[in-house]
């Protein structure tokens, strides 16, 4: 169903209800609910393989829900045509866990890669784009390079460039900080502040990193068997005596 | 070896209903993978945008670059040609009809099967281990979630590229083919080029030559379709691109010699 204008600017820009999906007899998501508010940064945390990426995958539609609803500014995204998914699509800038930058084109490439084929923008406001968006990662002198002649912490400056150039309200991080040491971890998270105030997004962090998701986030969301655990802050989860959440904030902290 | 063990042994031998019908499900879930990666290719073909810009590069990536490979082939296989009949010509008299002969097993056959089979084996690799590289570190997904159609950007430009460039690469086999046929042959007896050419095309016809030439455009099209599937739903780390690389040369090649019965058979029927 197409939401209206009105439903678009009410509604909270994401909406998860009762999502399932399953890999075979395995059951990743079994009925999660979310809800994240205009320009709120929720993180949900996590064991391996609870399903959070796939999490993330199903909300930007790069994955079919088994049942469940998924709702971006209010319009359901599961069962629409692509068309209608990449408008969408465009609203949300999507950080992969390994970057994921195109490997045959050079930094400033990737970067340009979406401008490229949305919106109107001549050759030279687009570089000029581009430029600008590496500067604010701080990628600018690197603009030549291969990904593969770059560091894993630039890569993943680069890919939140690229998730950046077409202005999206929303954002969705799959383990921003992994695999990279203490030093550049915290310099990710601050370019991570720095964009969701400047831009004022909306986001989705899904990590294993604790003190990561403490200083981004508003809120927190614990996963376990496909299930949200506990929601709620930082001091709520601490504040919990469940078993589980003990658990995982003792080990993570 | 204790019986029990040899029996377990003789058990896995077997083919259990369960695994056989497993291999069922997947043929036919392959089959059905397929017939929807075919939906969403003709879609991106047809509506806009259209990436002439990145359809401009794989002409070169795939077409020019293969050049080299495919004349070497053509050549090696005109001279091939030239000494292995020049032989049996000789012992039957009939000497004069090896430009002949020459050509036209060249242009109907082996300058397509040739070209099909080389382009196959350096493209169909190419494209399978970079697709399916693509997926498995989630380039694949990066540019869906960037709003951009991957079998519109990945899989048209690769296999519109592969259907336009092959009759040409057949061109330059026969090219070579018949150059290098007659270099054979005048060295041992020697021949103008011109009456080579003269004799050789003396009794050939349309219907000889763009046929079989065309042909190639499927032969292009099959190499494309196969290896832009198999490297786009590849699964599974390093594993999963050996394995997409491998079974798209392998199966492009297969399904290659196949459609050449197929196609022989058609222009013998249309085109006498």
């Amino acid at each position: 169903m197409m939401a209206t204008k009105e439903t678009e600017k009410t509604a909270p820009p994401i909406q998860v209800k009762t999502l399932r999906k399953s890999f075979g007899k395995q059951k990743v998501l079994n009925g999660i609910d979310l809800e994240v508010a205009h320009g709120e940064t929720l993180s949900v945390l996590g064991r391996s393989g609870t399903g959070k990426s796939v999490l993330l995958k199903l909300i930007i539609g790069l994955q079919r829900p088994d049942s469940g609803s998924v709702r971006v500014h209010g319009q359901e995204i599961s069962g629409l045509a692509r068309p209608q998914l990449n408008e969408i699509r465009k609203k949300i800038g999507f950080l992969f866990q390994n970057s994921a930058l195109y490997d045959s084109l050079t930094v400033e490439q990737n970067v340009a890669f979406p401008l490229e084929r949305h919106g109107d923008l001549s050759d030279a406001k687009r570089k000029k784009r581009v430029r600008e968006l590496l500067s604010t990662v701080g990628m600018e002198k690197d603009s030549d390079k291969l990904p593969s002649q770059i560091s894993g912490g630039m890569q993943k400056r680069v890919g939140l460039a690229r998730a950046l150039a077409l202005s999206p309200d929303i954002l969705l991080f799959d383990e921003p900080t992994a695999g990279l040491d203490p030093i550049t971890a915290s310099e990710i998270d601050t370019l991570i502040l720095k964009m969701q105030k400047e831009g004022n997004l909306t986001s989705i962090v899904v990590t294993h990193d604790l003190p990561s998701a403490r200083t981004i986030s508003d809120r927190l969301a614990l996963m376990r068997d496909g299930q949200i655990v506990i929601e709620g802050t930082f001091k709520d989860l601490q504040a919990s005596k469940d078993e589980f959440v003990v658990q995982f904030l003792n080990r993570s902290s | 070896m204790d019986s029990s063990t040899a029996a377990d042994l003789r058990d896995t031998r077997k083919i259990s209903p369960t695994a056989s019908m497993s291999f069922l499900v997947r043929f036919f879930e392959w089959f059905g993978d397929l017939g929807f990666f075919c939906f969403q290719l003709v879609r991106a073909i047809f509506l806009p945008p259209y990436e002439a810009r990145e359809f401009a590069h794989q002409l070169d990536e795939l077409g020019s670059k293969s050049l080299p490979l495919v004349a070497l082939a053509g050549a090696a296989t005109g001279v091939v040609l030239s000494l292995e009949t020049r032989d049996s010509l000789v012992s039957f008299g009939a000497k004069s009809l090896l430009p002949a002969l020459l050509v036209v097993s060249i242009i109907k056959e082996s300058g397509p099967i040739i070209t099909g089979l080389i382009v196959s084996g350096r493209v169909a690799a190419g494209i399978g281990a970079e697709l399916s590289a693509m997926k498995v570190t989630e380039q694949i997904d990066a540019m869906e979630a960037s709003a951009v159609d991957p079998y519109k950007y990945l899989a048209a430009t690769r296999i519109m590229s592969c259907l336009l460039m092959l009759p040409l690469l057949t061109l330059a086999a026969d090219f070579c083919g018949i150059f290098f046929g007659w270099v054979t042959n005048t060295l041992t007896e020697p021949i103008s080029l011109q009456l080579f050419i003269e004799n050789g095309f003396r009794h050939v016809t349309f219907n000889d030559f763009l046929p079989p030439t065309f042909k190639t455009a499927v032969f292009g099209l099959i190499i494309g379709v196969v290896s832009c599937f198999q490297g786009m739903r590849a699964r599974g780390g390093t594993e999963g691109v050996e394995r997409a690389a491998t079974s798209s040369v392998v199966l492009s090649s297969l399904f290659i010699i196949l459609a050449d019965v197929l196609l022989v058979r058609l222009i013998q029927v249309f085109f006498p």
